[in-house]
């Protein structure tokens, strides 16, 4: 315990690690001439040391950011921003030697499905030790014996003996904590954590988020935190974003955010959640009708026009920019 | 203190599904080495009414999925008495069961047949089992179709032109279709993004109301099933840790296990003061159980006695717990 505090006290949350301005993200595609615009004008930055919540629906462009964040988006990817800095380098123009180097040593990312994230063929100790060595100059030995403390750090009993274990061997949410180690075996900056718990059980899923919330801590390491659900982050992140059809529709504390939800997105999230408003066992749930619309068919005007309940006729064909973080023109009342 | 034996809560002469003594063991074989023995379910008592929704909550391994294939017949139990509209399991035929039973599964991208029209797929229940003419069917498909909030329109394409939500629809109606009285629901909306969960669920409670359903609703989502569930069972290693109703076990748990589960559950709203209990560990091997209460080994309230025998569920405070620490 005490050692968390210490480095609590240490921490600088002054200093910003990623600025990200003006984000856009196209894909060129073979059916249409037009490429596809998948993110749209992302703006937001993240302190050293600061976890950011991001939650979104399938299709709202949030493992898309991350992907270009990490740089393995691909050939058919137009990547487009004003700035995007990461630890005074800009990411934009980095070579791919450059990008060797931040790519899972200052940046590193977990996955969603640490079954399909590992490989199946090799052991443990193969592919962390690769990873050791590919970023750090140490004897094989030297990251062997890493890899060990590192095994324990994120809590494996007897990791000396796990070092030889395949994945399969591995329950999901031990794999997920070998995904882990891996990922903090460089000692990143910034984590990325895409849905870390979404295919584990609820017990173990809490003892993951601990996990990461511990290590953040103690390492200063900045976390993004991707998720759908909003139980998660209100219990772990200090700030959310929200994000709808590649754009960021409110960002927030957390803490307010959960109170008063201003986007009627974010407010249709939260109240769709069951037992998260007072509704009565078997009672009609407050859902949000339709559906995300779909990449190349994106409405004029705000996004969530089609589905929203506060759309008025301004919503429908004027671009709405995000101010003092909420992207609306006809925000929930405060209550 | 009463102990209750055969499941003996107070049950009504109605029971529209009554299980007693349930086990479902697998023999694992492998070449050159002794069979092993499962168990996936051991001395599962319950029963459910009509109108009525069992929730069912447990993590992946507990065995709801093998119950689930048990009473849908697509795994044979091993022991244990099943009753079914007051008639013996065993004694219905193929048309007559699936008249009474209905599954609608997890995952609506798997489990609709990607080459069939989305007319086709509702239609196969009552083109196997009933004698109905293409023309009857084709009507009963079509007013089924707008029940489920699908329009009368995609009734000719295939499943990719669906989003998931409407998948989910499809999969609801198929299992509508031959009017069964119980249907069992695994893990309905766990594929579906929040915001679409809410409308399968509101679908799934106005049909309940329409058709006098009774639910078998199984999830690992403690909220969901907190909404949708009359009463709840708890279960661990193929075993009912708990098992009353959803006020009982939500307002009050006893056993540690469904204590920690609620307690694990990711919440918007928790208090400010509550604090972070984890439970250690993970769950063991269904093949290696500890020769006590299976919780035993990632229990904070463990005591000795609790090593040497497996606990049976005794009434206490109503409803029925397996444990003996909880009072």
């Amino acid at each position: 315990m005490l050692s968390i505090h210490v480095s609590k006290s240490r921490t600088k949350m002054n200093d910003t690690l990623l600025n990200v301005e003006n984000l856009n993200i196209f894909f060129k595609s073979d059916k249409n001439p037009e490429p596809i615009h998948a993110v749209r004008d992302l703006s937001f930055s993240l302190k050293q040391g600061e976890m950011l919540g991001v939650v979104g629906e399938s299709g709202s462009g949030k493992s898309i950011t991350n992907l270009a964040l990490m740089g393995i988006l691909g050939d058919s990817a137009i990547i487009k921003a004003q700035e995007c800095t990461f630890n005074n380098k800009n990411l934009l123009n980095l070579s791919e030697k450059e990008w060797q180097k931040v790519r899972g040593g200052e940046i590193s990312m977990i996955f969603q499905d640490p079954m399909t994230a590992l490989n199946p063929f090799l052991t443990v100790e193969f592919q962390l030790v690769e990873t050791i060595l590919a970023h750090i100059d140490c004897s094989k030995k030297e990251a062997r014996e890493r890899a060990i403390d590192l095994l324990s750090q994120v809590g494996i009993t007897s990791p000396a003996d796990r070092l030889k274990a395949y994945p399969f061997e591995l329950s999901g949410g031990m794999a997920q904590r070998v995904m882990i180690a891996m990922a903090i075996s460089t000692s990143p900056k910034l984590l990325i954590a895409d849905e870390p718990t979404t295919a584990l059980d609820v017990t173990i899923q809490k003892q993951i988020l601990m996990l990461i919330k511990s290590l953040q801590i103690k390492n200063n390491m900045s976390v993004i935190l991707v998720t759908h659900d909003l139980g998660v982050v209100s219990e772990f992140s200090e700030r959310v974003q929200v994000m709808y059809a590649g754009e960021i529709v409110e960002t927030a504390e957390t803490k307010k955010l959960i109170t008063y939800p201003h986007h009627p997105y974010t407010y249709g999230l939260l109240s769709s959640r069951p037992g998260a408003i007072e509704t009565k066992p078997k009672s009609e749930l407050p859902s949000i009708p339709g559906i995300v619309p779909a990449f190349h068919h994106r409405p004029a005007g705000c996004q969530f026009n089609p589905r929203c309940t506060n759309a008025q006729n301004d919503c429908l064909n004027q671009t709405i920019i995000i101010e003092n973080g909420l992207r609306c023109l006809h925000p929930m009342a405060e209550k | 203190m009463l102990t209750s034996n055969g499941g003996k809560i107070i049950m009504s002469e109605s029971n529209l599904l009554k299980v007693s003594g349930l086990d479902k063991v697998y023999d694992i074989k492998k070449l050159m080495m002794p069979t092993l023995k499962l168990k996936a379910l051991t001395n599962i008592h319950f029963h459910v009414d009509r109108k009525e929704t069992l929730g069912i909550v447990g993590e992946s391994g507990c065995g709801k999925s093998t119950l689930a294939k048990v009473l849908t017949k697509l795994e044979a139990r091993t022991n244990g008495n099943i009753e079914l509209i007051g008639k013996p399991f065993d004694s219905f035929t193929g048309a007559e069961f699936h008249s009474a039973i209905q599954m609608v599964f997890q995952d609506p991208y798997q489990s609709l047949n990607p080459r069939k029209k989305a007319i086709d797929i509702i239609a196969d229940p009552l083109v196997i089992n009933t004698q109905k003419s293409s023309a009857e069917i084709k009507d009963l498909v079509l007013e089924m179709m707008k029940k489920v909030g699908l329009r009368e329109e995609f009734a000719t394409r295939y499943p990719h032109h669906f989003s998931g939500g409407q998948r989910q629809r499809l999969g609801i109606a198929r299992a509508l279709m031959l009017q069964p009285e119980i249907l069992i629901l695994d893990e309905p909306v766990s594929a579906l993004d929040v915001s679409i969960q809410a409308q399968v669920l509101n679908l799934l409670l106005e049909l309940q109301k329409e058709f006098s359903l009774a639910y078998l609703f199984i999830s690992h989502d403690l909220s969901v099933i907190q909404h949708m569930s009359d009463r709840i069972m708890v279960m661990y290693l193929g075993r009912v840790v708990e098992y009353g109703t959803r006020d009982q076990i939500f307002n009050n748990p006893l056993h540690p296990y469904t204590k920690i589960l609620l307690e694990s559950a990711p919440q918007t709203n928790r208090r400010e003061n509550s604090e972070h209990i984890t439970v250690k560990g993970e769950l063991p091997s269904a093949l290696n159980l500890p020769v006590g209460c299976a919780f035993e080994p990632r229990c904070p309230y463990a005591q000795e006695s609790c090593k040497k025998s497996v606990p049976l569920l005794e009434i206490k405070q109503g409803r029925e717990v397996a444990c003996f620490v909880a009072q």
